[in-house]
């Protein structure tokens, strides 16, 4: 090996952004499944939480309890390794999508049904005294109006996973800081490719921050009641 | 009343309780109300008259008694003993014919007036939208806003959303309209054209329930007025009667302090 650290990592440059590059497609597919999954659970256990029904409601909130108190990570190891014990072999990507997607369901749950309460209750009268039906006033009402709500809590959910799911490395994951770590124990370059790394998650992230403001902006129309 | 024989009771109110936790806010109310009737409810504030006006329409559900809305109950059905809740498409039914003015607008906030009219008969009736609209953007007129179909409800002064919420009510083609204090939020000098379509109204032989600090406005307009008081009806009559020659102590002792105030906003404005 010849030269400091930065002329090495100036040479072997290109062929370490493509190994990163890979890990960046890997990220993004993880943030992304995740991201989808968690709407849909999170959008379930709001509904859930809003049911009439005590014993419905109580399983929403059991969900938010147990899910949001145990560390990601944690859930990331069971859902990879234990279901692997019971038979259920999964894949590190898919592994990593629903443990990211459970994990955020149960925290878009609680951002959803804040959402839902924002609204004022007036609203919610006024479209039952048209005569709309509780689940009508719900989609028609007050759904839109807390969508605006949630949509600036949504976007820190979005940028807090796409960094989150650098943990997915721990389950062999080939995301981002995955192929990160295996660059450095090869190379030792590690300042070098972490500044590359952090430049990556950066140049993912403020586009993410860009676009949900961009969308706050053009969603400002009217009051919230 | 010998004019009435033959009007059948639109409305009809039947030993009503309401109690919220240890708080009897209804105790024992019975109250009919006749088709084309308008009826005004007085009485201080935390006399259970917004109460009683949120029961008709199952907004806030009674602890006893029963609501008959053309002789069909309301909410829940009864076979013996017990209460059935009425399934929510029923009661949904049972609501779009009752229309409801609300003492701080409740406009949707994103929506444009002309679709907070529209948004009831495309989501309930199923009207196709360029009706719905049509007859919204006539209904605007009506209420003096056909200039303001397309503003957001943000851009309306007090006033104007009250009346775009009464055209919003009217969309449905009520059979009765609630009026739960529809001025008390506004501004004085908007008061005025609130109180106007509300007399448009009476005038076309809509059956009304107006619950109301205006006393002016509920003598000129009624042909009932009630006082309530603790829950209970205390006294009710012609409104000569009620506002000239009140029989209770209670109605008097009300009336001398609310009438004192406006007399006393009248010389001070």
């Amino acid at each position: 090996m010849s030269g400091g650290p930065w002329e090495r990592f100036a040479a072997q440059f290109p062929e370490l952004l493509d190994t990163l590059l890979l890990g960046v497609e890997m990220t993004v597919i993880v943030t992304f499944g995740g991201f989808v999954v968690a709407m849909v659970l999170g959008m379930a256990g709001a509904l859930l939480r809003n049911a009439r029904m005590v014993p419905i409601r109580m399983l929403g909130t059991l969900y938010v309890d147990v899910f949001r108190s145990v560390p990601v990570l944690t859930q990331l190891f069971i859902i990879y390794f234990g279901l692997a014990e019971l038979g259920v072999k999964l894949d590190p990507i898919p592994a990593a999508i629903i443990g990211f997607g459970i994990n955020g369901g149960a925290y878009l749950t609680e951002v959803f049904r804040a959402g839902i309460e924002a609204i004022h209750r007036g609203q919610n009268e006024a479209a039952l005294a048209i005569g709309m039906t509780r689940a009508q006033a719900l989609r028609v009402i007050v759904l839109p109006q807390a969508v605006r709500v949630v949509l600036p809590p949504l976007g820190n959910f979005a940028i807090g996973l796409l960094k989150d799911t650098s943990v997915a490395s721990s389950v062999a994951a080939p995301e981002l800081s995955f192929r990160a770590h295996m660059l450095v124990d090869q190379t030792y370059l590690s300042t070098q490719i972490y500044l590359t790394v952090a430049a990556l998650y950066l140049a993912m992230s403020l586009p993410l921050a860009y676009g949900v403001r961009k969308l706050e902006r053009r969603m400002a129309r009217g009051r919230l009641a | 009343m010998p004019d009435d024989v033959g009007r059948r009771p639109l409305l009809r109110i039947v030993g009503l309780h309401k109690r919220f936790g240890t708080l009897e806010v209804l105790r024992g109310v019975d109250l009919q109300v006749l088709a084309g009737e308008k009826l005004s409810i007085i009485g201080p504030s935390g006399s259970g008259k917004t109460t009683l006006l949120r029961c008709i329409n199952w907004l806030e559900r009674p602890s006893d008694g029963e609501i008959l809305i053309d002789d069909q109950p309301i909410g829940e059905t009864r076979s013996g003993d017990r209460r059935v809740e009425m399934r929510d498409v029923e009661l949904a039914r049972m609501r779009a014919r009752i229309g409801m003015v609300f003492q701080r607008f409740n406009l949707f906030p994103h929506l444009t007036a002309l679709d907070n009219v529209a948004i009831g008969p495309i989501k309930v009736l199923r009207q196709p939208k360029q009706e719905a609209r049509r007859e919204a953007r006539a209904l605007l007129d009506k209420v003096g806003l056909a200039h303001k179909c397309d503003v957001y409800p943000d851009m309306l002064s007090g006033g104007q959303q009250q009346r775009v919420a009464i055209a919003r009510a009217l969309a449905m083609q009520p059979t009765l309209m609630l009026f739960d204090e529809a001025t008390s939020a506004l501004d004085p000098e908007l008061v005025g054209e609130v109180l106007t379509v509300i007399r448009g109204l009476a005038a076309e032989g809509m059956t009304m329930i107006i619950v109301t600090h205006e006393m002016q406005f509920a003598e000129d307009i009624s042909d009932r007025v009630i006082f309530m008081d603790h829950g209970q009806i205390v006294e009710q009559g012609p409104p000569h009667q009620i506002f000239r020659a009140p029989a209770e102590t209670r109605t008097r002792e009300f009336l001398r302090a609310v009438i004192d105030r406006q007399v006393y906003a009248a010389e001070t404005a």
